[in-house]
């Protein structure tokens, strides 16, 4: 009890110490008479030594500070001298700066317990808040906020007085609001107006707080209080769910990668590639050989190494594509489960090839510096490299469908698949086209592992991970359209988050798997399914 | 009558599996080891093994190279009359386990189960537990081919799905809320009917009850492919919608030998946990359901015999490479893959037979196997 | 079937035994069969003429259910509304079809696909355990005879000639017992002896049963010498004997030509 009222006067002094300090240089006694009182192994006087401290505005006093949250503040028991440890270890005089020669052996740390922790954060607080940068000074407020510690109500009062960045200045009245709105003696008016700015601030930290208040605030607070985190957890719930979309269309984009190499050699073609997640595998090995080089011979460049994988990935795994079409598939065409097993036999093959060179373990592939950190908007948040996957999703299935619809390839291709035996006889050179199209999907796949690569482990195994996923996009999509498959993308994305809070992630993928099951019975030729009498034969 | 439909190389089929299931129990119980007709210990178990994946592959067979339906599930079908039997298993074990609970298998006991679930009541009576090896497999692809027969999804479509549904079953096997082990699955099996899982007499028993689970599935297979129901899935495996049209109502045909074949499957899959040991999830991986195929198609799809010896075949090269050039094994099996899709359509007793045809006759004679190949499996 | 009573179209005394009313098919918008309707009377033959794209098979799909038309009916004897059955159902009711392409089992030998079309019970266990008895064996020689293939019957039908595969399936047809026939250019890729043969087939077995033929060949439909029907754009636009049908003036404009 007693030391609440301490605490109080404590506090009105500092302030007006504060406010004159940083007017003044520092005096020297108040920096003599604080340092002192560390020297009694006394919790009081310790926490009096750090006030006096932050009241003199000494210049050493943050580095003081730090060391004594780390128990590095010692002190000589015998000429009540006190010194800290640098980071690197070295004794420093607490009172210069400078080096000092005393036997260390010789001297005491200042003892703390988790109230002077507490004091200790509050003070290096207080005075982040009048640190120079504006950043600082905005992170400071946030975790005065967070602490809600009332000691650093007056610097921060000061500092809002002070403060001329727009963004800090919010930050610092949203965190005095958080004080003040459980203050002792603070006023009614004064309340409300501190529940409206935290309301204002919307988040989960400020409907925790507003929840947590004290049950012996009035009740016009209290109700203000529960309006406002009614409110904000609406809001909340809304965005969570705009997340959840968020986090779907990023998975979406996956599969979207995954399943669009597919949707042409199994949509346009016709042909079961299982060897297809092998692809995506190549091009996700391409990537790290890149890399490799990269790091070996020219490490500035990293930051690009995933633009030179992209179309590498693309060549490679194409090469590879069309060598597969030319040797094999092409001789089983119109016989469907036959290609199929012909090319699981290949994906076995490849699976065991990239084993064999690479080794069976996970190959590092490193992020480039630009894809480090969360993109962050309204309550939103996705991490660069998920936002950079959803881009290249979109850049590929744009540049497909154009490639489909503008070009003569597009057209070729198109015209074999409705109609082979007329497209030969215009002219078209159906088995080149036939190669042109594998060599496509293919490559097409090979991009997506280099996407891949930044999100999942690159071994062996990449490619099985995917292909049953992938082909389950393109069943539900609908075969030959692909548009179909980015709705089939997206929508298994999007349910697949949505389901996994409720369900867990594997349950909620079995169910989807069981729905897609259910689906096909429902429409066996998925959702944009071609209708009429080219179907029929 | 019921003899005449079985052809010469079902005759030899018959006899040797016949034969190898009394001989090697006793070449490996009444032959002293170091006789040179001593089948050693731990040969019987294995080749038991491949007796089971013969069987699996004629129930394989049966629905993929008489009716044209190719299931890249039916490691699913094998995996669940193998966990009936494994559950079987688990309740014979009692205080013998690790945390000797007389009812609860060691697995729940380290989950924390207080009781014993549900389903797993009845299980510590063999019967019940064989009903079930038939049943679980059997009302799985009755459910699954009432839905998918019914709304017409065939060929590429059909073996997707198919897989699936495998697929998802791995995944809700592995966890372990599903109260069948989680990952590790079921083993350490102590006794069967009382008699010690581990002893040679045991196993000798065992081999043979496969030798005649495999002439069995097979005689019961044969006669009914020559059956007129056979004759009738061809035909929807060569003309489905022909098949239609002359009034056959080929849902239920496709239904009636997927669930049957699924059964077959349900079998295998129950003599093969107790001569192996253990059952786990990864039964259902889609992997090893494409591996079984490729035994039906080595061998000859549409023979019975071909698949039952494909599957032999292959397994027994399996055994020899994850042996001898273990990082060569999946390139041998990739090969086997595309080199029998190229080039051995009609697998090797196909090709054999075909090639004798020539040879003897001018024509193929009446109750041949119907010949391989060309099914249109495109919609 | 108040339509069927109702309608003062009909011939009054010749029971109708497939009638059509009203039916309209449309895919993506393109109608394929636009408010067709046609009476097909017990023991009738009739011609369906008409340029491609008509609707002549699209009303076979129909008819034998593989199709369902998104407006109208088809009544079979009177009482069976065939849009709300199975191509299975339609054909164990006694309507049998022969395709444009000749479909047999390829696999199976003669003989065995004319088994499989017998009449017998479709379900599976009956088939499962069905022995073949005496009056089938008589019934099979008896069609094999007529369809001219006896010598023939243990071969495979992929070893058969076109003009065989037609009249192979033409007796799988027969072998069912059907009460409606529905052909689909039995002439196709006939020699002129053989389109001959068939048109006497074709007589032949109308003498009981109904017949429907698709066919271009005009010589061919002169030679059946029945009722003709001519479909345009999906509906009829003419229906007569050929001679009337052949002096339409519309009909020599869309489809018979100057």
């Amino acid at each position: 009890m007693g030391f609440a009222f301490f605490r109080r006067l404590a506090l009105t002094l500092l302030l007006a110490l504060t406010v004159f300090a940083i007017q003044f240089p520092a005096r020297a006694d108040a920096v003599d008479d604080a340092l002192a009182l560390f020297t009694t192994d006394s919790f009081n006087d310790t926490t009096k030594a750090i006030d006096g401290l932050v009241a003199s505005g000494h210049a050493n006093t943050l580095p003081i500070l730090r060391a004594l949250a780390d128990g590095k503040l010692l002190y000589d028991p015998g000429s009540k001298a006190v010194f800290y440890k640098d980071d690197a270890g070295a004794l420093l005089n607490a009172r210069t700066a400078t080096p000092s020669s005393a036997d260390a052996s010789l001297l005491k740390a200042v003892r703390l317990n988790n109230r002077l922790r507490r004091a200790v954060e509050a003070a290096r607080g207080g005075l982040a808040l009048l640190a120079p940068e504006p950043e600082r000074r905005r992170t400071a407020a946030e975790a005065v906020f967070k602490s809600r510690d009332a000691n650093a109500l007056p610097t921060l009062d000061a500092a809002i007085g002070k403060e001329t960045d727009a963004r800090a200045k919010a930050a610092m009245e949203l965190a005095r609001a958080a004080i003040v709105v459980t203050f002792p003696g603070a006023s009614e008016q004064d309340r409300l107006a501190a529940v409206n700015t935290i309301a204002a601030r919307g988040d989960g930290d400020a409907a925790a707080l507003l929840r947590s208040l004290p049950a012996d605030l009035p009740e016009s607070v209290k109700a203000a209080a529960a309006d406002a985190v009614d409110g904000i957890e609406a809001r909340l719930a809304v965005w969570a769910a705009l997340q959840n979309i968020l986090y779907g269309v990023s998975l979406g984009s996956v599969l979207l990668l995954a399943a669009v190499g597919l949707a042409i050699t199994f949509g346009q073609m016709g042909v079961i590639n299982m060897a297809h997640g092998e692809m995506v595998m190549i091009g996700a090995y391409t990537t790290f050989v890149v890399q490799d080089v990269i790091r070996n011979n020219a490490p500035w460049l990293f930051d690009y190494s995933l633009f030179m994988a992209i179309p590498l990935a693309f060549l490679v795994a194409a090469a590879v594509g069309i060598a597969i079409e030319r040797s094999v598939i092409r001789f089983l065409y119109g016989r469907p489960l036959e290609t199929l097993l012909a090319t699981w036999g290949i994906s076995l093959i490849l699976i065991q090839s990239v084993r064999s060179i690479f080794g069976p373990t996970n190959r590092e592939v490193g992020t480039p510096s630009w894809m480090a950190g969360s993109l962050d908007l309204g309550g939103l948040s996705l991490t660069y490299n998920r936002v950079a996957i959803i881009v290249f999703a979109a850049l590929v299935f744009v540049a497909l469908l154009l490639v489909l619809k503008k070009t003569a390839l597009g057209l070729q291709v198109r015209a074999v698949t409705q109609n082979r035996r007329m497209a030969a006889a215009m002219g078209i050179r159906t088995d080149w086209i036939d190669a042109m199209t594998f060599g496509l999907g293919s490559g097409v796949a090979g991009m997506a592992g280099v996407a891949l690569s930044q999100i999942d482990n690159v071994s062996p195994n990449l490619g099985q991970g995917y292909i049953i996923d992938s082909f389950m996009v393109v069943v539900f999509g609908g075969v030959g359209n692909l548009w179909g498959t980015l709705v089939g993308a997206m929508t298994l994305g999007i349910a697949n988050k949505f389901l996994e809070p409720y369900a867990g992630a594997v349950l909620g993928k079995i169910l989807l798997l069981i729905a897609i099951i259910l689906f096909i019975q429902k429409r066996p030729r998925g959702l944009f399914a071609l209708k009429g009498r080219a179907v029929e034969a | 009558m019921i003899l005449r439909n079985i052809d010469r190389a079902g005759w030899v089929f018959l006899g040797m599996v016949i034969t190898a299931g009394i001989l090697i129990p006793v070449l490996n119980l009444a032959v002293p080891p170091g006789s040179f007709l001593h089948v050693p210990d731990y040969l019987v178990p294995l080749l038991g093994k491949y007796l089971c994946f013969a069987l699996l592959a004629i129930s394989i067979d049966l629905i993929w190279g008489y009716a044209g339906i190719l299931s890249l599930g039916h490691g699913a079908f094998f995996a669940l009359g193998g966990y009936a039997m494994g559950m079987y298993l688990m309740r014979q074990i009692g205080t013998r386990g690790v945390y000797a609970d007389p009812i609860l298998p060691d697995f729940m006991v380290f989950l924390n189960y207080k009781e014993l679930p549900w389903f797993w009541h009845g299980f510590d009576m063999f019967w019940f537990a064989a009903i079930w090896v038939l049943l679980a497999p059997g009302l799985l692809a009755f459910v699954f081919g009432w839905l998918a027969f019914r709304s017409r999804v065939t060929g590429v479509y059909l073996s997707i799905i198919t897989q699936a549904m495998t697929f998802a079953l791995m995944l809700a096997f592995f966890r372990n809320d599903m109260g069948l082990g989680g990952n590790n699955g079921f083993t350490d099996f102590k006794d069967i009917l009382g008699f010690n899982i581990q002893a040679a007499e045991t196993r000798g028993v065992l081999f043979f009850l496969s030798a005649m689970a495999l002439a069995g599935g097979y005689l019961m297979c044969r006669l009914i492919v020559t059956s007129k129901l056979g004759k009738v899935l061809v035909a929807v495996r060569d003309a489905e919608s022909r098949t239609r049209f002359i009034g056959y109502r080929v849902e239920y045909y496709k239904l009636f030998v997927f669930t049957l074949s699924a059964m077959i499957a349900g079998i295998a899959g129950a003599l093969y946990v107790p001569q192996v040991g253990i059952i786990n999830p990864s039964e259902f991986a889609p992997a090893n359901s494409i591996e079984m195929v490729i035994w039906v198609a080595v061998g000859g799809r549409g023979t019975l015999v071909g698949a039952a010896l494909g599957a032999l075949v292959v397994n027994a090269g399996k055994t020899w490479f994850t042996g001898a050039l273990p990082e060569l094994w999946l390139f041998a099996l990739g090969g086997l893959f595309v080199f029998v899709t190229l080039f051995l359509p009609k697998g090797i007793l196909g090709t054999l037979g075909t090639g004798w045809d020539k040879l003897h006759r001018g024509s193929p004679k009446k109750e041949s196997a119907p010949a391989v190949a060309v099914p249109d499996a495109a919609e | 079937m108040n339509q069927i009573v109702d309608s003062d179209e009909l011939p009054t005394l010749t029971p109708t035994l497939l009638y059509l009313d009203g039916v309209t098919v449309s895919f993506d918008g393109f109608r394929a069969l636009n408010n067709l309707s046609l009476a097909i009377d017990e023991s009738e033959m009739r011609a369906i003429i008409g340029p491609n794209g008509a609707g002549k098979t699209t009303m076979m799909d129909v008819i034998t259910g593989k199709t369902r038309p998104n407006e109208g009916t088809a009544i079979f004897a009177g009482q069976h509304d065939l849009t709300k059955l199975d191509e299975a159902a339609i054909a164990t009711l006694g309507i049998g079809r022969k395709f444009q392409t000749p479909t047999v089992f390829e696999m199976h030998t003669v003989e065995d696909n004319i088994v499989l079309a017998l009449k017998a019970d479709r379900k599976p266990f009956a088939t499962l355990f069905s022995r073949r008895t005496a009056s089938e064996r008589e019934r099979i020689d008896a069609l094999l005879e007529r369809i001219r293939l006896k010598d023939q019957r243990l071969r495979k039908a992929s070893e058969l000639s076109h003009g065989q595969k037609q009249w192979l399936e033409i007796g799988m047809l027969l072998a069912q017992e059907p009460r409606v026939l529905l052909v689909d250019e039995p002439a196709a890729g006939m020699t002129d002896q053989e389109t001959a043969d068939t048109a006497d087939l074709l007589r032949e077995i109308a003498k009981t049963r109904s017949v429907i033929v698709v066919e271009h060949d005009m010589t061919f439909v002169r030679d059946l010498g029945v009722k003709v029907t001519c479909l345009h754009e999906g509906s009829v636009l003419a229906e007569g004997s050929l001679d009337q049908v052949s002096a339409d003036e519309r009909v020599i404009e869309v489809y018979l030509g100057r």
